[in-house]
């Protein structure tokens, strides 16, 4: 930089200079995540001055309201045409506003009512010293253990701040999907994993497990998030320009004006595809595909669950949004390139995924491989690079996302003396002593291996159809094979509920709160109303899937 | 009009659904529960009938379209039903005898504890048969064809507690599978072919239609009715469904759904004149039945299967007529109608000698019944001058013109088929004589049984010999009402199609020789069964009777060639199942838990690892992406 630019630099404030423009923002297209960000900062406040007795009924009143009224402007959006004739871009170029993205909001959301109904539940754990508690810590920052621990017990503490950090979690997830440049794609990233990070840390069982989960999760993640940035900067070196518009463009070869200063780098090929092949492994880590799935497993099992259920369906829809758009927005042109690579990343995740889940012994973390399967699943939907890929895809978010959440809110009933039971062998017989949760599971375990009836089997469906007609048949063949060997596991798992003879010293089941029931309800319901009548939702789906540039 | 035909079926299907669901507490009111929906079927049978006559030929058609059952794009498959002078002509059949059936048997299964539940089968048969003749496509068809097979399914089982009661049902229903698959493979080539299976779109496109595909389908409707009306090769269920109660046996195995397979075939009239091989193929498989029929019924000593080796050989001749073409067709429906009458009416007569000798059905234990049971005797009379063709009576008229139309076939053909159908009425007129003199005339031979309980025959109730009689007069007047004037010919002509057989004889001829070999098969069955007395104890006899009392060794043949020929079959699919399709899968299974096992290993628990993963991970996704544009 020369002498004369930096003494402009100090002179600046003297020299007449043009107004600045002050940004447009579209409050109302940007309602839905303004309503969950504000709530989230009630959170705040509520935690800082409501008494401690009242804040959980504050937070859980202060949470659903928020996340119903922001649902409602969703719906309010994609009934006013944003989703199809008025989607357009706004913020000024940082948030796109369109079907997909206020599909996967409106799905986001819903998992968050979930959600929360998951985090309130207070009727499974025992009474302790005459307070009813959570899944969650008394006291996150006490040492597992300690004397402080001891103490917030027995005060009664509970960790109500898992609401707020909920609510930002959503926050970041809304706009994940909807980023339309790099550095709103990173920091909506960063605004949804560090809530999560935290949320892992407090479990009130098995407190060091979940917090060994946190650290694993944070440290991991944050070393995506470095790849994803890098990726960012060379894409911004190859294009000038974090706009995605702009990026596709100059990957098209359609760009306009060039900014000199950026020419020399601009349009080079080697940047492009590094930077790529960079951000999109930031977001393959965040769906759990192979070989970035391995934090899935230890963080599915550690975190509370509660927390797992919510994490698993929602960051899921979140990052296989900001997959698509990333890939049929910003990087059209490349299809060619990374088209190959996705495929082998699909192939590998769904039979990894399915492989490994063979041999699990622990109900999470079995569920935990399954997620890694099914990760592999909805990316050969993403694979398929046509409309009906999009489609195909958010009808499987959406579908898995209730499935996953309802089958998570199960595993929080089954119990022994030390919390949950999730080991699998206690599970024997589970059908004989409590046959309708047993069947309901069974209902969510079938929606998982995609039997027919059920949600999973029209998701898995649309996605391999899309992919068949998008020219990726051999994935469709691995994706059959990789069900046919996830099958085996799920229905292990019903055969060792209905058909094993119960221990003795099983667990027992608890009567949950009208909380926990909604949440399993209604996954129950989606699973069957989309299993058996699965028309209405695709074409909502298939409304909702096209992209504004 | 129309919206009756649906009550037709429903009204049966109402009493099925009340007399089975309806538990025990029905148990004292279930026949009469069952009897009266029967008639009320037979009753609505009759208005029908009657707005039918008051039309013109032409018009007596009539539909009625319930709704529809499978309707997907190019799969239309409605309930709908048909109902025209041919399925009228069944409506009145199986209603009618259906009905005085219902009422035989209240007397009959007075002391069955399970009386209801008979009632209730008997009412789900006639649901379903009617279904059958009444609806208006394919695959409504085959919805009652396979009812009536599970009713005869369950009446042949009916006393499951009989070992032999349970494998005959048993094997009506392996057997029937057969035949149903050939229905089932017949739909589905009318499917491919036509796009639709309704009767009227696929009858009237068979003649744009290539021959091949057309005796391809015709010979898979044969097969279909080999099966239901127990024509060779399907024929070996029969003798052993007579295992299930006498009621059964007249109505289902005697007088209505064994005639199912003649009811395919001329409602299928069309395909068949279009595949003159399958015709062919038809009239020998009528032609081989009636006589293989009527050799197995002159060895029987007992009554009900001598009755039924009768039965498959006068459906033999139904077959037969049938597979003549537009000179046979009516006259196969009337055999099938006049034979119903008098073949019932033979069954319930036999029933109700059995009802008097402590269910025993050993003609050789039987003689002299004509003097303790005088209704049974003269109605089982008429049903015997009947069958043989006596002149004047029921089938007289249907039989001859049966032997007429197959020498009016022509050629060598009309020579062979004609003398087969002139032989087999020699033979039946042997074996029904023999049966009436081994029953009513000669001595009594009945002895004690094991317990010492002598037999004391005795005439049945009312409620058993009125349908006897009513039966008895169709089986004298049945036949010349309907030959008078031509009126069945006039009758069933709009539906069937009709053309006058030239026999190279006169018609008088015909009836003549009829009469000739009649006289010999009686007197015949005379010589050795009137002038002699009868042994108790069965004599060996020559090869011949000996193979016709083993049914001409069909079950000896079934288990060489299919059972034997099955059974090792099986044991090398067996053998490579477990060798190779087992190897297989539990090798893939054994190699996916390893293989899982060890990659298990990866997750080790470290985060240090888990990064060098991802960080491996990193540098295959950029190497591949570069590659991609390198290649």
């Amino acid at each position: 930089m020369s002498a004369t630019a930096v003494h402009s630099l100090w002179t600046m404030a003297a020299d007449p200079i043009d107004k600045i423009d002050a940004p447009k923002i579209e409050y109302g297209q940007l309602s839905p995540t303004l309503i969950v960000i504000g709530a989230a900062i009630i959170g705040i406040l509520v935690e800082a001055f409501v008494p401690r007795k009242s804040r959980y009924y504050v937070q859980l009143f202060v949470s659903v309201v928020a996340l119903a009224a922001a649902f409602a402007a969703v719906v309010g959006l994609a009934a006013g045409g944003y989703g199809t004739t008025k989607a357009g871009i706004a913020a000024m170029g940082a948030i796109a506003v369109d079907g997909p993205a206020l599909f996967l909001q409106g799905t986001i959301l819903l998992a968050g009512v979930l959600g929360v109904f998951t985090f309130a539940e207070r009727r499974l754990d025992p009474v302790a010293h005459g307070n009813r508690v959570d899944s969650f810590a008394a006291q996150a920052a006490s040492v597992p253990g300690s004397d402080s621990e001891q103490a917030a017990v027995k005060a009664g503490f509970t960790t109500t701040e898992v609401f707020p950090l909920l609510l930002f979690a959503i926050g970041g997830m809304l706009v994940f999907p909807s980023a339309n440049d790099l550095l709103t794609l990173f920091i909506a990233l960063e605004v949804f994993s560090l809530p999560l990070y935290l949320l892992c840390a407090v479990a009130r069982r098995k407190r060091i497990m979940s917090q060994e989960a946190a650290v694993k999760y944070f440290l991991l993640g944050a070393f995506a998030s470095a790849f994803t940035l890098f990726g960012i900067a060379l894409l911004y070196g190859y294009a000038g320009s974090v706009s995605y518009a702009t990026i596709a463009q100059v990957v098209d070869g359609t760009i306009g004006t060039v900014n000199p200063a950026l020419a020399d780098t601009m349009g080079n090929d080697a940047l492009l595809l590094i930077g790529a092949a960079m951000v999109v492994m930031g977001l393959l880590f965040k769906v759990g595909a192979v070989p970035f799935h391995m934090w899935t497993p230890d963080v599915y099992q550690g975190a509370p669950t509660p927390v797992t259920g919510f994490m698993a369906a929602a960051t899921k829809v979140a990052a296989f949004g900001a997959l698509l758009r990333l890939l049929y927005v910003v990087l059209p042109g490349l299809r060619w390139d990374w088209r190959p690579v996705m495929m082998g990343v699909a192939v590998v995740t769904m039979l990894g995924g399915a492989i490994v889940a063979i041999t699990q012994t622990d109900i999470k973390r079995l569920l935990a491989y399954s997620s890694i399967a099914h990760a592999g699943f909805i990316l050969a939907g993403v694979i398929a690079t046509t409309p009906d890929g999009v489609s195909s895809v958010l009808f499987y978010l959406g579908a898995y996302s209730f499935v996953t959440i309802g089958a998570f809110a199960v595993v929080t009933l089954v119990r022994d003396a030390g919390g949950e039971a999730t080991h699998l062998s206690k599970w024997a017989g589970l059908g004989r002593r409590s046959p309708l949760v047993a069947a309901v599971f069974a209902v969510f375990l079938l929606a998982f291996a995609g039997i027919p009836l059920t949600s999973g089997f029209a998701g898995k469906f649309a996605v391999f159809k899309a992919a068949a007609e998008g020219g990726a048949g051999a994935l469709v063949v691995v994706g059959v094979i990789s069900s046919a060997i996830a099958a085996f596991f799920y229905i292990r798992v019903i055969v060792l509920m209905f058909f094993s003879e119960p221990r003795p010293e099983g667990p027992t089941v608890a009567v949950p709160s009208p909380l926990t029931m909604t949440a399993i309800g209604v996954g129950v319901a989606v699973t069957l109303v989309l299993g058996v009548a699965p028309q209405y939702f695709l074409d909502l789906a298939g409304q909702a899937g096209v992209f504004v540039r | 009009m129309e919206n009756l035909i649906a009550l037709l079926v429903a009204a049966p299907l109402l009493g099925a659904a009340v007399l089975l669901c309806g538990g025990r507490r029905l148990d004292a009111v279930g026949h009469l529960i069952g009897t009266a929906l029967a008639s009320v079927s037979f009753v609505i049978g009759a208005i029908l009938f009657a707005d039918m006559l008051g039309k013109d030929a032409e018009h007596r058609a009539m539909a009625q379209h319930l709704f529809s059952w499978i309707p997907v794009e190019g799969f239309q498959a409605d309930v709908a039903f048909q109902l025209d002078q041919l399925s009228m002509t069944f409506v009145l059949l199986i209603t009618g005898v259906g009905s005085l059936i219902h009422l035989y048997s209240i007397g009959y299964m007075e002391h069955d504890e399970r009386r209801r539940r008979f009632f209730g089968y008997l009412n789900l048969f006639l649901a379903a048969m009617l279904l059958l003749v009444l609806a208006d496509n394919y695959l409504l068809l085959y919805v009652g064809w396979e009812g009536v097979g599970l009713a005869s399914y369950l009446l042949i089982g009916f006393w499951q507690h009989k070992p032999s009661a349970a494998t005959a049902a048993k094997k009506a229903f392996l057997v029937n599978r057969v035949g149903d698959m050939g229905l089932s493979i017949a739909i589905m080539l009318m499917f491919t072919t036509f796009g639709t299976f309704a009767f009227g779109p696929v009858l009237e496109a068979t003649g744009e239609t290539g021959e091949g595909k057309l005796t391809a389908i015709a010979l898979m409707l044969l097969l279909a009715a080999c099966g239901k009306s127990a024509q060779v090769p399907l024929q070996s269920w029969l003798g052993d469904a007579m295992e299930g109660p006498t009621p059964v046996s007249a109505l289902i195995h005697a007088a209505t759904m064994v005639t199912a397979g003649v009811y395919l075939i001329v409602r299928s009239a069309d395909i068949f004149n279009a595949a003159p091989d399958a015709q062919l193929v038809t009239t020998v498989v009528g032609a081989v039945t009636l006589l293989f029929g009527a050799i197995v019924g002159c060895a029987k000593d007992d009554i009900k299967k001598a009755l039924a080796g009768s039965t498959m050989s006068q459906i033999g001749y139904m077959i037969l007529a049938a597979g003549l073409g537009p000179i046979g067709y009516v006259f196969a429906i009337m055999h099938l109608v006049t034979h119903g009458f008098f073949k019932a009416g033979l069954f319930l007569g036999a029933g109700s000698v059995m009802h008097g000798m402590n269910d025993e059905v050993d003609m050789r234990k039987y003689g002299g019944l004509r003097k303790y049971m005088p209704v049974t005797f003269v109605t089982f009379g008429l049903g015997y001058l009947a069958i043989i063709g006596f002149p004047g009576l029921s089938g007289f008229f249907s039989k001859d013109k049966i032997i007429e139309a197959a020498f009016a076939k022509g050629g060598t053909e009309g020579w062979i088929l004609g003398s087969v159908a002139l032989l087999g009425a020699a033979i039946t007129a042997y074996y029904m004589t023999r049966v009436m003199l081994m029953t009513f005339f000669g001595e009594k031979r009945w002895q004690p049984d094991e317990n010492g309980h002598e037999p004391h025959p005795h005439e049945s109730p009312r409620s058993m010999t009125i349908p006897m009689i009513v039966l008895a007069f169709g089986s004298v007047f049945a036949g010349g009402f309907f030959s008078i004037g031509d009126r069945f010919v006039h009758w069933l002509e709009p539906v069937t199609e009709h053309a006058h057989g030239h026999p190279p004889v006169s018609a008088t001829t015909v009836t003549l020789a009829t009469m000739v070999v009649l006289v010999i098969g009686v007197a015949l069955a005379y010589v050795q069964y009137g002038r002699r007395p009868v042994p108790v104890v069965a004599p060996r006899g020559s090869v011949l009777t000996r193979a016709a009392r083993r049914d001409l060794l069909q079950d000896d043949f079934n288990h060489v060639v299919l059972v034997r020929g099955g059974e090792h079959l099986t044991r090398s699919l067996v053998y490579v199942d477990h060798t190779l399709v087992d190897g297989v899968v539990n090798g893939t299974a054994a190699s996916m838990g390893g293989l899982s096992g060890r990659l298990r290993k990866l997750q080790n628990g470290y985060a240090r690892s888990y990064a060098v993963s991802m960080f491996g991970g990193a540098a295959i996704l950029i190497a591949a992406t570069l590659l991609m544009r390198a290649v």
